[in-house]
């Protein structure tokens, strides 16, 4: 032996090799098919946007931690690299890079670090950042450049509104699906992601395989994504028998806007979605119908951001009821 | 199918090592050195003297009540000295150190005795060999036998289950013991059948060791008492209560016993054991240990006097290796880490395991990141990233309302934590603070 000291520390003596900063590079893997996608549709902006939102993240992160709170700086642990990447997947492609900035500030600086940082944040810092421009700057926030293929320039890009804006606004004038169907992508354009939207919520195919990714990784479960999806399709399905030519098909709904990138990545979040099976479950339920509430019947087109936001801050709550069951608290066996 | 517990669990690397290699003798030690608190429950006390000659077998220290046991000598030799010395544990407790005598060592060479198949003795007296043979739980927790197999009238119990599952990676002193002394494991069940009057029995061992499984069930083709069941490959699956979940479906209730289901179950170590201390009078005097090791020259099983200091096993399968750092009584899931190899192997020490330096220490704990791994793994249906909340904000009574009593401490969250958070530590903590404010109210 050599001079070295024996360890004296209490059991388990091995551990997994699963670390936190493995996870976290998990995610950002599943997320490269989506952003190859938005390079192909947006091109060169697509992948402006990201790294803007990324660099101002990681930068943010590191500024806070140094100067402000002086603690120690965990910017490599990767959960700022998501944040800016999910943040930027969240904005059209053509927003101004100082708004990308604000919004980076605003998911690092106030949805993450004045709660205590990572692990301690109740809201998803991403949609916290989106939201937030969303609110301040609807104009901007809801220009979309349309899909148009080698679009390489940035400022020229045509805009138009998305398919979910374009029902919106068609059945409120009195028009039917039959007319609007015309007017949107096909649903093969919607789930390969040949369409108008936010950078990184448009390629249905891209996202799944990024979802898959991390179902069998196991980064996550696959309870909130599936029950969210079910959920969504339950609702605007029966929207939809009762009335086809004033709502759009579950199918539409869930290929377009945010519900999928929301589905795998944003709702999954395990910071702020709940630490119990039962309770992913009823955390997804009520994702999915605040989405349909808010697309059927709200002011926005879109509601996934808000309905993953409000339902984070139900996360606490639901964590304090659903409980897993305490082996031997019921004894189900008989004695004999 | 394979049998298994519903809920959470782990899969660690196995790392049998040694699952081939025969049980050897260990060579007898120079000197022994037996603590009187090798069981669960009150400390044996000393009833020899210093510079004594005591026999192979003697009682040297006498049971202190209902919950303890007898200890005998291991060796035949001379007591030199009555001593605190630090045990496993860690802590120093009172020990008899008998000097071994070479010359005489004639009894209980038993591992080449022949099997004994007839059953001579009567219920009672079955009974009374396994308490005054000084019979404890040989898993890991020793707890003493005969007071397990002492049954209230009302109690009905219906079943026994053999624990042969050794589901903690490395260990392989079980599994070796199933393979060479299977007819002598049979016999032991035999006579727990006749003296319980039970007649349904089931042989758990994890799907790791098929050979044991097709040893047993070929032993016990035409016997329709005994079933052998292969259990899927999950820690901890040997846990009392999730054997018993996984065999019976039946639910030991919370804080209670399997007993209480109408189940013992017992160790194939400690089913040896018994058949040793019926059919010979032979007393637990020594045990199956494996000492292993990833980088450890030649790790081994052997047959070990209880006593024998941990050196004597280290230096019988090579030495330590160079960047050692950590030495374990026990697996690398629940065992303990020992100070220095002066340390005695006792009644509970199923294997020593050596951890060199790139395993040995602990990362750094960083903030949890709320994935609800802990909680996923935990067998017992508890969320051990709010027990180690409540206890580092010592809030313990509501630790206690969370159930935190209930923990069989099998270390699976500390092991799934991706943050590296120490949640065991926490909640033995936090359970030891309980257990104190509870004593110190009564």
């Amino acid at each position: 032996m050599n001079n070295q000291p024996i360890i004296i520390s209490a059991s388990p003596h091995v551990h997994s090799s699963r670390t936190s900063k493995k996870l976290m590079y998990d995610v950002v893997i599943a997320l490269i098919p989506a952003f190859l996608v938005s390079l192909y549709v947006f091109g060169i902006s697509a992948l402006i946007v990201t790294s803007i939102a990324v660099i101002s993240c990681l930068v943010f992160e590191f500024l806070i931690q140094k100067y402000l709170l002086k603690t120690e700086i965990t910017i490599s642990d990767g959960s700022a690299l998501i944040t800016g990447i999910l943040l930027a997947f969240n904005l059209p492609s053509n927003l101004p890079i100082w708004m990308i900035i604000v919004g980076s500030l605003v998911a690092i600086a106030v949805a993450k670090s004045s709660f205590g940082g990572l692990g301690f944040n109740i809201f998803n810092p991403a949609l916290v950042g989106r939201v937030f421009l969303l609110i301040s700057f609807p104009v901007q926030m809801t220009m979309w450049p349309t899909a148009v293929e080698n679009n390489t320039a940035i400022a020229d890009a045509v805009t138009g509104a998305t398919p979910l804006e374009i029902i919106k606004e068609g059945l409120m004038y009195g028009e039917t699906m039959t007319e609007l169907t015309s007017k949107i992508p096909s649903n093969i354009d919607l789930f390969l992601g040949i369409t108008g939207g936010s950078l990184g919520e448009m390629s249905a195919i891209a996202l799944i395989l990024g979802g898959l990714f991390l179902i069998i990784r196991k980064v996550i479960t696959w309870h909130i994504p599936t029950i969210m999806l079910i959920t969504i399709a339950i609702i605007t399905g029966i929207f939809w028998l009762v009335n086809p030519e004033k709502n759009a098909n579950p199918l539409i709904h869930i290929l377009s806007g945010g519900v999928l990138l929301g589905a795998f990545f944003m709702a999954t979040d395990l910071v702020t979605s709940p630490m119990t099976k039962k309770g992913m479950v009823i955390f997804a339920i009520g994702i999915g119908v605040i989405t349909v509430v808010i697309r059927k019947f709200g002011a926005y087109p879109e509601g996934v951001s808000f309905a993953i936001l409000i339902m984070n801050a139900f996360v606490p709550l639901i964590n304090t009821y659903f409980k897993p069951r305490r082996f031997g608290s019921k004894i189900k066996s008989k004695i004999v | 199918m394979l049998k298994t517990f519903p809920k959470g669990g782990i899969h660690p690397h196995e790392n049998k090592i040694t699952s081939a290699k025969a049980i050897k003798k260990l060579p007898l030690p120079k000197t022994v050195y037996v603590p009187i608190s090798q069981h669960i429950g009150i400390p044996s006390e000393i009833i020899v003297e210093r510079k004594e000659k005591v026999s192979i077998g003697q009682v040297i220290a006498k049971s202190g009540g209902y919950v303890s046991s007898n200890i005998h000598s291991p060796v035949a030799g001379t007591v030199t000295k009555l001593d605190k010395l630090i045990d496993s544990s860690g802590y120093k407790k009172q020990c008899i150190v008998i000097r071994t005598d070479f010359k005489d060592q004639s009894n209980f060479e038993i591992i080449d005795t022949p099997l004994q198949t007839e059953i001579k003795l009567s219920e009672t007296e079955i009974l009374q060999h396994i308490t005054d043979y000084g019979i404890v739980g040989l898993g890991g927790a020793t707890f003493p036998s005969h007071v397990k197999l002492n049954i209230k009238k009302d109690k009905i119990i219906d079943y026994l289950i053999i624990n042969g599952v050794e589901c903690e990676p490395y260990l392989t002193a079980d599994h070796r013991l199933m393979l060479e002394k299977a007819e002598e494991i049979i016999v032991g069940i035999e006579i727990l059948m006749f003296a319980l009057h039970i007649d349904k029995i089931i042989i758990g061992i994890e799907n790791n060791k098929k050979n044991a499984i097709d040893n047993f069930k070929k032993l016990t083709t035409n016997n329709n008492k005994i079933k052998v069941a292969a259990l899927k490959i999950k820690y901890p699956q040997g846990s009392e209560k999730q054997l018993v979940k996984s065999l019976l479906k039946r639910e030991v209730p919370k804080n209670g016993l399997p007993l209480d289901v109408g189940v013992i179950v017992h160790n194939v170590g400690t089913i040896f054991a018994i058949y040793e201390a019926v059919q010979y009078n032979k007393p637990l005097i020594e045990r199956v240990v494996t000492v292993t090791g990833k980088k450890v020259k030649n790790p081994s099983n052997f047959w070990v006097k209880i006593g024998t200091p941990v050196k004597d096993l280290i230096d019988e399968v090579g030495g330590l290796p160079e960047d050692t750092r950590k030495i374990i009584n026990g697996g690398p899931m629940m065992g303990k880490a020992i100070k220095n190899t002066d340390v005695p192997i006792t009644k509970g020490t199923s294997g020593i395991l050596v951890i060199s330096e790139d395993e040995a220490e602990r990362k750094r704990s960083k903030n949890c990141i709320r994935c609800g791994q802990c909680v996923f793994v935990c067998p017992m249906g508890l969320e051990p990233h709010l027990l180690m909340n409540l206890t580092e904000k010592r809030m313990y009574e509501k630790a206690f309302n969370e159930d935190i009593m209930t923990c069989i401490e099998c270390g699976s969250c500390s092991y799934v934590c991706p943050s590296h958070r120490p949640l065991l530590d926490y909640i033995r903590f936090g359970k030891s603070i309980i257990k104190k404010l509870e004593t110190d109210k009564n």
